[in-house]
């Protein structure tokens, strides 16, 4: 009992680490007042070149720095085109996602038959032996804890910053921040920046600690559902830890119900996430009128143009 | 001896607009200098040019008799430049304390700012809660954030635009002891505002500004204020009159209305009665946020009000939606002109169709007759004088009195049997509203009745045979003007006890 107890708590973590990555880093981008729905590209994007650095020069830091410059590079191009030329936000992040699933799928031809060393889980002498503690909490891999800390420093930086109160006043009011003197466009490019680089670390967890394979659009919609856990999180960094681990939850829920052999289709257990995330949704639209439109930054996909 | 600020030849435009042409004048260290014009006579775009957020296209400044080129605000702020904006500049979803965080330079958010804050606000009497969320902050108390927040740049030139409209009495002659205090502390102050009386109070020079050009830098306290008036507008101004004040049977009646306010910072009703007669302007006077915007929905219908409270011409329409009361001839313009009262990117024409009644033969078989619409756009144009390049301009680019006209305009041309009018000239300059004064009278002497809430008590007073306060969510039975009706409505407005 003890045993799968440990091995649930593991699937889950897992599970939950790249949505967490992806939705932190979307949640500052939105933050600013910016909506990209790139994320599903950049975390693919992320995926294929982590793996294929990986495999070129089996060295786990190159590999998970590799995706992160890759997630960038594609957040720069979205930076460029929303911030720069003023494009319209939706049409252009779903115009990264399908660039980044199709490159993808084209640089991931010669790698869908090999396989590479996945990054392991720590092992720190003395902690991880101990018992249930040690399995519990001091062996997870390296890039979970990464992401934890990222929610806590995403946390630090817009609630206890000023740069981080400058950059939730720009999401709120552009026109306001501009007027009293605020860099609006460069505190946005940055902030999407950030939103690429984790979802490019997002992708890397995919491809080398989930399963160490490469696989045509592996991230099966996880850049949607990390979007929804923003809205889920109201905007706000721990909560989106908490959503993360319930959408994972489900996921491992779901394996290991078909690995007892539950009578239920297959398809059903696997629609389950997803069906979770509409769920959540209009739940959440149902219930709260006030309390999250607070939250919500008002400039929220809005072009912003500064007429001077 | 120097001048705190000089401005020599300024010229500015916008294509083919010019919105400043050769504007020169020079401020004394520890002045008030009013700045005076209609909406439209460059007031804002000079005052930007100071700010550093635009860029003359000639002319040159002077600070303290050093050459002043402010490349963005951030240059002059750290000369001293401070200003208080008339779009006001918050955030609505953050508190007090960060949205005054946000405009001051190397200050970070803590306990020291929170008590700085407090100390400021009781200091000059500006009480405002650092903690609050400023959305939820009325718009009165929302001045007085921005205001706090330049004050505590001490600023060496304080530039306020129009920062009295939505005080009340008591409030104005507080920040007026506020400004000259800091004006004997040495801190000159540009004060932009379209009301005279109050300029001519607190201000010993003025430049008047018209379509641009310079017309005349004067002391204001020399000239009286009709001259001024005309000044600005280049005509004279016209004396309000009814010629025809008949009352006849109630219209409408707010009967027990009572109503918890879902917000949590709202405010509650309670108890609210009145009545209106045919042919009667009715004033409800009060400081901002005791009520009037809760009322206001409830009348409007944005809000539905309890049963049977809303009575107009017998029926009750308390459950009726505003498009509904519209097509019983009750019309309304509320006090947000973006937002409430018109769709800010949709143009003239566009808005004139949305808020009328189906009958208006403005569209056949459910499609628009855009001919029939631009010709009623351009009519209420015409006659309000609203200043704008065309009938399908977008609502939000005109300047808040032309606006203002057109909305007031588009409900006028209906010939409401009542109209619920709120903060009817807020922003709006003397010669604009003159006109609106003079058409809401016009309008009950053909017999309509009108319901005026406001925090502008001259306009009230100037208009209103009859005037009620509200205070804290209730309203007063109406006041006594025969006898010292002014003090009783200064006391019910500082919320001394309703009978």
């Amino acid at each position: 009992m003890n045993e799968l107890f440990i091995q649930i708590v593991l699937g889950i973590s897992i599970a939950s680490t790249p949505l967490i990555f992806a939705a932190i880093g979307e949640l500052v981008v939105e933050r600013s007042g910016v909506l990209n729905l790139g994320l599903e590209g950049m975390m693919i994007v992320g995926a294929i070149t982590g793996f294929a650095v990986q495999f070129h020069y089996n060295n786990v830091v190159l590999a998970v720095l590799a995706s992160i410059v890759a997630g960038m590079m594609l957040a720069t191009v979205f930076a460029f085109l929303t911030q720069v030329l003023l494009t319209n936000h939706v049409a252009t992040g779903l115009a990264l996602t399908l660039f980044g699933l199709g490159v993808s799928a084209f640089w991931g031809r010669s790698y869908s038959k090999v396989t590479v060393d996945r990054i392991d889980a720590i092992n720190i002498p003395g902690l991880s032996d101990l018992p249930v503690v040690g399995p519990l909490v001091f062996s997870y891999d390296p890039l979970f804890y990464l992401s934890i800390m990222a929610v806590f420093l995403v946390w630090y930086f817009l609630n206890k910053t000023k740069k981080g109160l400058i950059l939730r006043a720009i999401g709120d009011n552009h026109d306001a921040a501009h007027a009293i003197g605020h860099k609006v466009v460069r505190y946005r490019f940055l902030a999407i920046l950030f939103g690429g680089a984790m979802a490019g670390l997002g992708g890397v967890y995919l491809s080398l600690v989930q399963v160490p394979i490469w696989v045509e659009g592996m991230t099966a919609g996880r850049g949607w559902i990390a979007l929804a856990l923003v809205v889920f999180a109201s905007w706000q960094p721990f909560k989106v830890i908490v959503g993360a681990l319930i959408f994972g939850g489900i996921s491992i829920l779901q394996l290991h119900a078909q690995g007892y052999g539950v009578n239920v289709d297959a398809q059903y257990l696997s629609m389950l996430p997803y069906l979770m995330t509409i769920i959540v949704l209009v739940t959440l639209r149902v219930r709260s009128k006030s309390k999250s439109d607070r939250v919500m930054p008002h400039c929220l996909g809005k072009v912003f143009h500064s007429t001077q | 001896m120097k001048y705190q600020l000089e401005l020599s030849g300024i010229s500015k435009s916008f294509g083919p607009v010019q919105a400043n042409n050769g504007i020169s004048f020079a401020i004394k260290p520890g002045s008030i200098h009013a700045l005076l014009g209609e909406n439209g006579a460059g007031k804002s775009t000079l005052v930007k040019i100071i700010y550093g957020s635009v860029g003359p296209d000639e002319g040159s400044m002077k600070w303290y008799g050093d050459s002043f080129s402010p490349n963005n605000p951030f240059e002059a702020r750290e000369k001293g430049v401070a200003m208080v904006f008339q779009h006001f500049s918050l955030f609505e979803s953050l508190t007090v304390a960060e949205n005054i965080v946000l405009g001051l330079d190397d200050v970070d958010l803590d306990d020291s700012i929170v008590n700085k804050i407090e100390k400021y606000s009781i200091q000059y009497g500006l009480s405002i809660n650092p903690h609050q969320v400023v959305g939820d902050l009325s718009v009165g108390q929302r001045q007085r954030v921005e205001i706090v927040r330049c004050l505590m740049q001490n600023p060496k030139l304080l530039i306020m635009d129009e920062p009295t409209s939505v005080l009340t009495p008591n409030e104005v002659t507080d920040l007026f002891v506020t400004l000259r205090k800091l004006a004997e502390d040495g801190c000159a102050i540009l004060y932009i505002s379209h009301k005279l009386e109050e300029v001519r109070q607190i201000c010993k020079h003025a430049t008047i500004l018209r379509e641009g050009k310079l017309i005349k830098n004067c002391n204001p306290q020399e000239h009286s204020k009709d001259e001024i008036a005309e000044m600005m507008i280049g005509k004279k101004i016209i004396k309000l009159t009814r010629k025809n004040i008949k009352h006849g049977e109630e219209i409408f009646s707010i009967n027990n209305l009572n109503c918890t306010s879902e917000d949590m910072f709202g405010v509650n009703l309670h108890d609210i009665n009145l009545s209106v007669r045919k042919g009667s302007i009715i004033g409800i006077a009060g400081v901002a946020g005791n009520g009037q915007d809760e009322l206001m929905r409830m009348l409007i219908g944005e809000d539905r009000a309890p049963r049977s409270t809303l009575i107009f011409k017998g029926k009750d329409i308390s459950k009726l939606n505003s498009h509904q009361r519209r097509q019983l001839s009750m019309f309304f313009v509320p006090e947000e002109r973006l937002g409430h009262g018109a769709v800010p990117n949709m143009g003239l024409d566009e808005n004139m169709l949305l808020s009328r009644p189906s009958s208006s033969r403005m569209t056949r078989n459910h499609i628009i007759d855009w001919s029939q619409v631009r010709r009623l756009a351009k009519d209420v144009i015409e006659t309000f004088n609203v200043l704008t390049p065309s009938v399908s301009t977008e609502a939000q680019s005109l300047s808040g009195g032309n606006l203002q006209k057109f909305m007031v305009g588009r409900e006028l041309i209906q010939s409401p049997e009542l109209l619920i009018i709120a903060q009817p000239t807020w922003g709006v300059d003397p010669g604009s509203a003159n006109k609106i004064h003079q058409a809401l009278t016009d309008l009950a002497d053909q017999g309509s009745s009108i319901l005026i809430i406001s925090q502008d008590l001259d306009e009230i007073l100037s208009l209103c045979e009859q005037v009620h306060v509200i205070n804290n969510g209730k309203l007063s039975p109406s006041v006594d003007m025969e006898s010292n009706g002014l003090e009783t409505i200064s006391q019910l407005m500082l919320g001394a006890s309703i009978q």
